[in-house]
């Protein structure tokens, strides 16, 4: 089966939630040379999960594993925006119409669009419906090369 | 009344040590005679009953320890028939095992005896009442003490643990004049006392506590005292011996341990030697009339020493010191044994964690807390916070259930933890007793 071409991977990588961890991330990232496109922390109880979208994600694997990071990949969706007021209104009132639910999203801007990153619980599916209420969805070329 | 039993608690020291004698040589006689475990034991300690021919040849006898007991799960130490059994006691695994306890008839009996004459050396008489916030259950405390309560005629209110509200209106209601629990208990019941406007020292007629289950200090003693105009005994026993059995007299300086009940001995942790009074070391008790698990030279692992001197109460019994640390890694934690290995144990449950881990105890306000830092694996990560919560909260369920006591459990990075080369310090107890 080949991969479908809109899963944009994602690292998400366990952190613990304590002053200097996220530069400690960062740091990975910039001395394997791995550009950040978007990311994300979400903290619970003393941990947190970083969540990044990088330009080379096996890359950055590799490089956080050799450091002894617990990470995982995940596949994430990019739904297009229009860097306008009432973009995010007009993509998440259609996602709700068409019964898609979110666990976590988070934005960010390329050039005169933005983008939705969105996890959902069946990727597959998403995709197909979320294409035929007329939604763009990123390609992952677009981020992950 | 000034003693339970005069003739027995003020016995001439002489006079004590020659009976001491003669209820360890019958004692010895039997386990040589009964005990398949302690037969063979004195067997490869090249030792036979006609060897004991004072009290200084105790020191021959083998020792015991919690392994022996461990090891024997759940009765084969048991010396009499089963059906003259009345009871068991459970206490918690160190290693998920737990050790198991059983008494005859006249077993519970010598410990109410026990308890009885120590609540009597405390100052209680009839006409006290007497709330036993211990546990009931598994743990000796709540039983222990409300025979020993009754046998001397207290009124006892069994209260048992938790629900600190209801217990401080029992205290008042009821008239309560004694209350026996652990000290980090009594501190929050001054607390919640204060929180329900309720002044102990004139609002009601509590004027006795009776301490123990887990370490604490002469500091507390007097903290107590300033908050509540109560005065805290100490109180003495583990599970192998009976229970909690001696306390510290209205002098207030050191715990009388019965000499026709026990015969106390301090060594030395390392070699074994006996120690001097005055000496610290390992306190080991010989039971000298328990019937259904008799325990011969039991090392208990506590360190303390025998206190020299007569005791200005009158009673003849030796006297021992406030505990001052164990010779092994045990922790109380609320008055539960917690051993390190127990966590260890229990964390090779679950198959997210790594096998290293650390355990911080520290005391807020007057109940301790224990954090358990555990080390995902790195494969075990996921993108879920939810799944990572479930984590958490799964291990601190699998510690609550090994331990009986609760513990917070904070996940960390692979490798993020301490390595230790040698004996490892997992332990980091920030308390202050």
């Amino acid at each position: 089966m080949t991969r479908n071409k809109y899963f944009i991977k994602q690292l998400s990588i366990f952190s613990e939630n304590k002053s200097g961890r996220l530069a400690a991330v960062a740091k990975v990232f910039e001395e394997s040379k791995v550009n950040i496109h978007a990311f994300s922390i979400a903290e619970a109880n003393s941990f947190g999960v970083v969540r990044a979208i990088v330009d080379k994600p096996e890359l950055a694997f590799d490089a956080f594993s050799k450091q002894n990071y617990a990470l995982q990949y995940t596949d994430v969706l990019g739904i297009k925006m229009n860097d306008v007021p009432g973009g995010l209104y007009h993509v998440a009132n259609l996602l709700g119409s068409i019964g898609i639910n979110i666990e976590y999203a988070y934005a960010f801007r390329t050039g005169t669009f933005g983008t939705l990153i969105v996890k959902v619980s069946s990727p597959e599916d998403a995709v197909e419906k979320i294409l035929a209420a007329g939604l763009e969805l990123v390609p992952a070329t677009d981020y992950n090369f | 009344m000034a003693y339970y039993n005069e003739k027995i608690e003020t016995l001439p020291r002489a006079e004590l040590e020659k009976l001491q004698y003669q209820e360890m040589k019958v004692l010895v006689e039997r386990l040589y005679a009964n005990s398949v475990f302690y037969h063979d034991k004195m067997k490869a300690a090249g030792v036979l009953p006609s060897d004991i021919k004072s009290i200084a040849d105790i020191a021959k006898l083998p020792t015991m320890k919690k392994t022996d007991l461990r090891n024997n799960y759940p009765d084969k130490l048991v010396c009499c028939p089963k059906e003259d059994l009345v009871r068991y006691h459970v206490s918690s695994g160190t290693t998920g095992k737990p050790t198991v306890v059983a008494y005859t008839k006249n077993d519970v009996e010598l410990w109410a005896e026990a308890v009885a004459r120590s609540l009597v050396s405390c100052g209680l008489g009839r006409g006290d009442v007497l709330q036993v916030a211990y546990g009931y259950g598994l743990f000796t405390g709540g039983l222990g003490l409300h025979y020993g309560g009754e046998k001397m005629g207290t009124t006892v209110i069994p209260a048992s643990t938790g629900n600190s509200e209801r217990q401080i209106e029992l205290i008042l209601d009821l008239e309560t004049t004694a209350v026996a629990c652990t000290p980090s208990y009594f501190i929050h019941l001054i607390d919640v006392a204060k929180k329900m406007d309720v002044d102990i020292a004139k609002d009601t007629k509590l004027r006795t506590a009776i301490l123990g289950a887990e370490p604490w200090s002469e500091s507390m003693r007097q903290y107590i005292h300033e908050q509540s105009g109560v005065v805290a005994h100490n109180i003495f026993g583990t599970s192998e011996i009976s229970g909690p059995m001696f306390t510290d007299c209205g002098e207030l300086n050191g715990m009388h341990i019965c000499g026709d009940i026990a015969y106390t001995e301090i060594l030395d942790p390392e070699t074994g030697e006996v120690l001097p009074p005055g000496e610290k070391g390992e306190l080991t008790m010989t039971i000298l009339k328990k019937e259904a698990i008799p325990m011969i030279r039991y090392r208990i692992g506590d360190i303390t020493s025998i206190l020299e001197g007569d005791c200005p109460c009158g009673r003849t019994s030796p006297r021992i010191d406030r505990l001052q640390g164990r010779v092994d890694d045990m922790l109380v934690i609320r008055g539960i044994n917690v051993f390190p290995s127990a966590v260890e144990h229990a964390l090779l449950r679950v198959p997210e964690l790594t096998s290293h881990f650390m355990l911080e105890i520290t005391r807020t306000g007057p109940l301790d807390d224990m954090l358990v830092k555990v080390e995902l694996k790195p494969d075990a990560m996921t993108d879920s916070i939810n799944g990572l919560i479930g984590l958490q909260s799964r291990v601190e369920r699998t510690l609550r259930d090994a331990l009986n006591v609760s513990a917070k459990v904070e996940l960390c990075p692979p490798n993020s933890l301490p390595r230790f080369e040698g004996k490892a310090k997992r332990v980091m107890d920030h308390r202050v007793f």
